[in-house]
């Protein structure tokens, strides 16, 4: 676990830095495009360790300068399968960005939704030396928690502890300074495919730029997606990408359940090229503009020009009802919210006290979707844009981008995780100096 | 119902399906990175401020380094600015003296050695006007460039008060008792007093308050005489002579005019009237006079013992 305190506390250090500077960008890799935001950190409520969560959780704290997305290149089901491409993809966001911000970012916090996260529940239980909570306790037993097994060419993407619980007092979010004997923690781990991180590093490297933060997609669009009393009382956040779809479940402000499914927009568009036999890019567009899940008579009438450029008359003439394209879209569709449905049962989502679940990312604009998906997941359903947050473009605020805006309210409020806490001194490696100066502190 | 049947369906056409995507083009590795080193602030600086600092600097000292050149940049500055002091509307044609009397302008004319026609840059009027101002003749002299290339001299010239017969010969001197100038005759200048003796300069202020006393008896003075370079004596015609004293000379001279005016004393035979003593104004007759008053003594004698 060690070297991956040190990774993660490399790029928090790296996180503070860029909040010294003051500039940061947004990196959200995604299957169909890459956005790139901006951040400049100079807002009205500045960053204070001592005053924990301020006001709109850090939101006023930042504005976007810069905004840019291009489409994405060598990215399948949200991980990186051409770099070279995928690198100039990057470059192109991080350019355009830079260039509508006029400033130079030299750190970057990115998100991803692929490399198959899954989650972990893990609890540890400790015997308080002192009888009250110290900030070394907590560290101890975040420690206790005894990590499973995840398997080789795994990482942990994401440790946050959950749940605090003092003798038989449940449900506390910060026990630090309370009197009892007993500390337990729930913790939620989240781990992903070692190879996916790297690669995305590298790209990074490869641009010049710094990492400060990785998360993962899912919880970063739920961040943004899902408002106060939903993330409080039990909400699943789906974020229907192009090449993914995510799935994040919240309750009491913390994420405890994350996973993908790699299914995505990506995939009904090469439905309609197939069943349409138009090129991709035709197919996307006709999606975009006339797609739709559910039929009605007035869609037999209206027809859609499918185009072509062979030259030949009857092909490049060729037509084609809505209600064949919703025809089309609908299966897939339901296949992919059949497969939500399925994760979500897995994960013991009826067991929520509220099991709203709101449906955001690009495919989520699909018209229709809300009725198709109360029919899968349940009545409670609705569709979330996220967060408006200071400066962002017009042009950005769509669900499309629920996982940039949460990155941003991410990078500007991090949830403490496992690695903010100091490594408990037997953790230590055995020769340190740090054990050794412990060792003096708590004997004299 | 009939109608609706008949009517046929209306069929809406979408065409604006195939438009091209939009084109972002990656940039190059190189074109990133040249553009994120445009955005640095400082790398900004440098291009904005720094290099065109540096190159001007680089050049012009590259230019300089070359000892010709500096010195064909010094002639050519020396050039622009001599033609430019010797445009017509600078240079000074002529010198025009006012209020000087003929010998003292030619005396100026002498000491200012100007080569007509000069620039005004190059006359340092100060400095003439220092020079002008050290002629013994000239109390006071202003300078200035008048319009027309004119240098206008203004004197104001020492008038003599006074001849000054001293050791080398007859001067002329003012009221304050400063040369004006030499006299080759007392015959040149008859209107002016004359006054003798060591240190004679030193008083001649007061000489001329007692001169300006003796008004009555203006006929008669030949001069003053000034003894052991502190008090004056009066030298009246007939050889007589008043001597006044060191302080309150002028008192004296008056006492003495009204001594005169009383009793006609300096129209009898005397040869001294001293006032030296204030208290005690002694006279001396002549020996004639005393031989005389001795005689008219003895006749009272007699007329008396008889």
């Amino acid at each position: 676990m060690t070297d991956l305190y040190q990774s993660q506390r490399a790029m928090r250090r790296m996180r503070k830095q860029a909040m010294d500077r003051g500039v940061v960008a947004i990196l959200d890799v995604g299957t169909s495009k890459i956005a790139c935001l901006v951040l400049r950190f100079d807002g009205p409520e500045q960053f204070s360790a001592s005053e924990g969560i301020t006001s709109l959780a850090g939101q006023s704290s930042f504005r976007v300068i810069g905004a840019a997305t291009t489409r994405s290149r060598g990215v399948r089901f949200g991980e990186i399968d051409a770099m070279q491409e995928t690198e100039r993809a990057i470059r192109t966001a991080v350019q355009a960005a830079q260039k509508m911000a006029n400033v130079r970012v030299d750190h970057v916090i990115a998100a991803f939704s692929g490399a198959q996260p899954r989650s972990y529940g893990l609890d540890g239980m400790i015997e308080l030396e002192e009888n009250f909570v110290s900030e070394d306790d907590v560290a101890r037993v975040l420690a206790a928690c005894d990590v499973p097994d995840f398997g080789a060419g795994r990482e942990v993407l994401h440790a946050q502890p959950v749940n605090f619980a003092l003798d038989n007092r449940s449900g506390l979010s910060d026990p630090r300074g309370q009197i009892g004997n007993k500390l337990a923690c729930d913790m939620h781990l989240l781990t992903v495919d070692a190879h996916v991180i790297q690669n995305l590093l590298y790209c990074i490297k490869r641009c010049d730029l710094e990492l400060a933060g990785l998360a993962s997609a899912p919880y970063v669009s739920g961040v943004s997606s899902l408002v106060e009393d939903e993330q409080e009382l039990g909400a699943a956040c789906v974020d229907l990408g192009g090449g993914t779809t995510s799935l994040s479940i919240f309750i009491k402000k913390h994420m405890i359940y994350a996973d993908s499914v790699r299914l995505g927009g990506d995939h009904v568009t090469s439905d309609i090229s197939k069943g349409l036999q138009v090129s991709l890019s035709t197919a996307e567009r006709i999606k975009t503009l006339f797609g739709g899940l559910v039929a009605t008579g007035m869609d037999d009438r209206e027809m859609i020009e499918i185009g072509g450029d062979t030259g030949d008359y009857e092909h490049d003439r060729r037509t084609v009802s809505r209600a064949e394209l919703i025809g089309i879209m609908r299966p897939r569709v339901e296949e992919i919210l059949e497969e939500i449905r399925a994760r979500l049962d897995a994960a013991g989502f009826d067991h929520l006290p509220s099991q709203k679940i709101v449906l955001t990312g690009g495919g989520s604009q699909i018209p229709g979707l809300d009725g198709l998906a109360s029919r899968i997941l349940g009545q409670q359903v609705r569709l979330g844009r996220p967060l408006r947050v200071q400066g962002l473009p017009q042009a950005a605020t769509g669900p499309a981008f629920a996982s940039a805006v949460g990155l941003s309210l991410f990078a500007a409020h991090p949830q403490d995780e496992w690695w903010d806490f100091e490594i408990p001194a037997e953790r230590y490696p055995a020769r340190s100096l740090k054990r050794a100066i412990r060792w003096f502190k708590d004997n004299w | 119902m009939q109608q609706m049947t008949r009517r046929a369906p209306r069929i809406e056409r979408r065409t604006d399906v195939d438009t091209p995507p939009r084109r972002d083009p990656a940039p190059t590795r190189l074109a990133y990175r040249m553009n994120r080193l445009w955005l640095t602030p400082l790398f900004r600086a440098m291009l904005h401020v720094g290099l065109p600092v540096f190159l001007i600097i680089f050049c012009t000292g590259l230019y300089l380094a070359d000892e010709g050149r500096r010195d064909g940049l010094v002639t050519f500055a020396q050039d622009v600015r001599r033609t430019l002091q010797e445009r017509p509307e600078f240079m000074v044609e002529m010198m025009a003296i006012d209020g000087a009397s003929q010998e003292v302008s030619d005396d100026i004319r002498e000491i200012l050695p100007l080569d007509f026609p000069i620039s005004s840059f190059d006359l340092n009027l100060e400095d003439m006007r220092r020079t002008i101002s050290g002629l013994d003749a000239v109390a006071r002299a202003e300078l200035h460039i008048r319009a027309g290339g004119v240098l206008q001299i203004t004197i104001d010239e020492r008038l003599p008060a006074v001849v000054w017969r001293g050791r080398d010969g007859l001067e002329l001197l003012d009221v304050n008792g400063l040369r004006v100038s030499a006299l080759g005759a007392r015959s040149d200048r008859p209107d002016l007093p004359l006054i003798a003796g060591e240190g004679a300069y030193e008083g001649v202020p007061e000489a001329l308050d007692i001169l300006a006393a003796a008004s009555p008896i203006e006929d008669r003075i030949r001069g003053l005489v000034r003894v052991g370079a502190r008090r004056w004596d009066v030298v009246l015609d007939r050889g007589q002579r008043v001597m006044l004293p060191e302080t309150g000379a002028v008192r004296a001279m008056e006492r003495v005019i009204a001594m005169d005016k009383a009793e006609e004393m300096l129209a009898r035979d005397l040869v001294t009237v001293d006032l030296r003593q204030s208290d005690r104004p002694t006279l001396r007759m002549s020996d004639g006079a005393f031989e005389q008053y001795k005689q008219i003594k003895i006749i009272e004698a007699g007329v008396l013992s008889r």
